[in-house]
């Protein structure tokens, strides 16, 4: 890995909601790379702080929520010329979230897109005028080109009659339609990162698979990175280079695609394969779900998050309230588990023999 | 299938419907004359035998709850019949039955529903919630209903002390244990289960399957399972049943449909699936454009514009149902023709410890 590849490292961020109730610890120690027009997965259940981590990276955190601590470093290339090779790294985490330089970014270098197109669009404006707003606000064209450009990545999107549709009102799309023209919008200024938070999770399964398509053909076009957000770990496998699985605002394991699903390394990852029904294997066997439920954000077990659920659980050290080690198992895997601690290795094999 | 009046299938078959049609009118004008029909179900045919699950599944749209409801009446069919096997008043048409007998009959049939937040009054304790159905149909009283409440909390797993607490106090995958009891309390044999776990995470969604699968067993039910994830509705079904704007396009055996699928829009639908293994390559058939309008669909086969074996035929008559192998119903001109790809059987030979 050159320097030249890197775009964005996220070194152990910290996001926390400040509450009447208490804090809530939404993300709690998240590193991870992505490198030039790669995919990264994120996955996990609801509440396991996928989407604020997303928003930790763009600083559109709600408050009272804040990055506490941690490094977000962003690779540039240098301004108004995204061919050159001139980099500069921006710290995304130390800008102010109203200001000038991180809204040069959002949008321009760094794009979203999220779940529900019907609720993220806005109703009272043509999709055309919306795609518009990015492009003039960062590319200093008229409203005539401008509109000429959002006509074009209408079209690069595949929706029909791109002349016409500009016009439409979010209404008037259908669901794959809308999401189609999120997409436009996001794509409208070729950012280097695109952020897709469940970007397919209310979409039917054929147009799931539209979208799907687009989004890798756009990608090998623009040559951008994807971070993937998604509890879908059939979308995971399908998309991404590199999975970050996280629970209760911990990153339990990172490692590339084929290790996570060939070789996971926390039970928490395990379990999680082993509970999903899949196709193709008809058997009408119980599934094997996780035990217990998800905890409320209030009152996380010390320890590791995952001691009272795990089929591993190791009384008296899983339990312990301190911070586990994220353990490097191979090259390109990592799992934050006490059952690669060298010591902790050690002790069970002596209790065992 | 048009034509018969009066059920035609053995004794074993608990639940059969005719050429069910709902169609919603579109009123315009003044005078909110009718000016079109949104054909919601249009001639949809399909029987259940006793303990069996039947899956329902279809793109959003396709009309797969709407059939849900008309069985239990809880809308009012526009045309057909569906006779169901009552345990206390033998074989009964649903479509024309009195209200007194309506309410007595739909003590044995139940429905569970998708939204396990909406579906639950907020105002309501578990003792009421769960207890309501024995209180409306004078089946219990006073401490009775509360032993019988406490009873139906420990088959789905909850602590009967719970009865008297809010749904708010309970997470989602609870809500949906709550949803269950209250479907079971008059001991029907036909439970309607409407998405029951797509609003789940999927840790909570195996639990919830598992669940399902026990009470079936336990109290000898029979599910009529109406889902838009192919896997679970595969992990969970005996038979299924495909529909496509209104009308049914194939059904068989789980198995046989999934190996072996005779429609080309179920092909399309199991290709579209993102299978969780990122060595799996498929090849996968992207459906153009978007699901036909059920208020206007195109003439002929209802999928021709979007199917890849389209034929002139195919555009000017409309396929029949037909039995082509024993229990395996196809609504295509070319079913014989064609050689279609199921799920491959290489992707169930992955195993992960």
């Amino acid at each position: 890995m050159t320097e030249r590849d890197l775009l964005i490292e996220v070194k152990d961020v910290k996001t926390y909601f400040f509450l009447d109730e208490g804090t809530v610890r939404a993300v709690d120690g998240c590193s991870f790379d992505i490198l030039r027009g790669q995919t990264l997965g994120v996955v996990g259940e609801s509440g396991c702080g996928k989407s604020v981590t997303a928003q930790s990276i763009l600083r559109i955190v709600p408050p009272p929520g804040r990055i506490v601590s941690g490094e977000i470093i962003f690779h540039r290339k240098e301004k108004g010329n995204k061919a050159s090779s001139v980099v500069e790294q921006v710290r995304l985490h130390e800008l102010d979230p109203r200001g000038p330089e991180i809204r040069e970014i959002r949008g321009n270098e760094i794009a979203l897109i999220f779940q529900e197109p019907m609720t993220s669009l806005s109703p009272v404006h043509t999709i055309g005028d919306q795609i518009m707003e990015a492009i003039i606000l960062h590319q200093k064209v008229d409203k005539e080109e401008a509109r000429k450009r959002a006509i074009d990545v209408l079209s690069r999107v595949g929706l029909p009659k791109p002349e016409q549709r500009v016009d439409a009102y979010p209404h008037q799309l259908s669901g794959g339609m809308r999401q189609r023209a999120m997409i436009a919008m996001a794509l409208s200024c070729t950012p280097s990162m695109l952020i897709a938070d469940e970007p397919t999770t209310a979409l039917d399964v054929t147009t799931e698979a539209q979208i799907l398509d687009l989004m890798r053909k756009l990608q090998r076009d623009i040559g951008m990175a994807i971070m993937f957000i998604t509890h879908n770990l059939g979308v995971i496998a399908e998309m991404c280079n590199e999975v970050v699985v996280m629970y209760l605002g911990k990153q339990v394991e990172r490692a590339d695609v084929d290790s996570v699903f060939y070789n996971p390394q926390h039970p928490y990852t395990q379990a999680l394969l082993r509970s999903i029904p899949r196709i193709g294997q008809k058997s009408r066997e119980r599934l094997e779900s996780i035990k217990g439920m998800v905890p409320d954000p209030y009152s996380i077990p010390p320890g590791c998050p995952f001691h009272p659920r795990c089929a591993q659980y190791m009384p008296g050290i899983c339990d312990r309230d301190q911070e586990i080690p994220f353990y490097q198992i191979s090259e390109h895997q990592w799992a934050r588990c006490y059952l690669y601690d060298q010591d902790v290795k050690k002790q069970k094999a002596q209790t065992e023999g | 299938m048009t034509g018969q009046v009066g059920p035609k299938l053995g004794d074993d078959v608990l639940l059969e419907v005719q050429d069910l049609v709902k169609h919603f009118p579109i009123r315009k004008g003044f005078l909110r004359r009718q000016t079109g029909a949104v054909k919601a179900v249009d001639g949809v045919s399909f029987f259940i035998r006793e303990g069996e699950t039947l899956g329902l599944v279809g793109e959003s749209g396709c009309g797969k709850t709407t059939t849900g409801r008309c069985i239990l009446r809880a809308i009012e069919p526009t045309s057909g019949q569906i006779y169901f096997k009552d345990k206390n008043m033998g074989r009964v048409e649903v479509v024309g039955l009195e209200k007194t007998q309506l309410k007595k009959l739909r003590q044995n049939m139940q429905m569970i529903f998708q939204d396990p937040y909406s579906s639950l009054n907020p105002r309501m304790t578990l003792l009421q919630i769960v207890g309501e159905p024995l209180l409306v149909n004078g089946v219990a009283k006073g401490k009775e209903i509360e032993d019988r409440v406490a009873e139906l909390l420990r088959v789905v797993g909850l602590r009967p002390e719970y009865m008297v607490r809010y749904p708010h106090a309970f997470s989602g995958g609870q809500r949906q244990r709550i949803g269950v009891a209250r479907a079971l309390a008059l001991n029907p044999q036909l439970i309607v289960c409407d998405e029951p776990v797509s609003a789940l995470d999927v840790s909570i969604q195996a639990q919830i399957l598992n669940m399902l699968q026990d009470l079936q067993e336990q109290f000898g039910l029979t599910y009529l399972f109406v889902a838009h994830d192919l896997s679970v509705v595969e992990h969970i079904s005996d038979r299924v049943a495909v529909m496509y704007v209104g009308k049914l396009v194939e059904s068989a055996k789980t198995e046989e449909l999934f190996l072996n699928p005779m429609h080309p829009y179920t092909e399309a639908l199991l290709s579209a699936v993102p299978k969780p293994d990122p060595r799996y390559k498929s090849k996968r058939i992207v459906l153009e454009g978007d699901v036909a309008d059920p208020a206007n669909p195109p003439p002929g086969c209802y999928f021709h514009p979007r199917c890849r074996y389209a034929i002139d035929r195919c555009k000017q008559e409309l396929p029949l149902l037909r039995e082509l192998k024993p229990d395996h119903f196809v609504a295509c001109h070319r079913a014989e023709e064609l050689a279609l790809a199921g799920v491959a059987e290489q992707a169930a030979d992955v195993t992960y410890r």
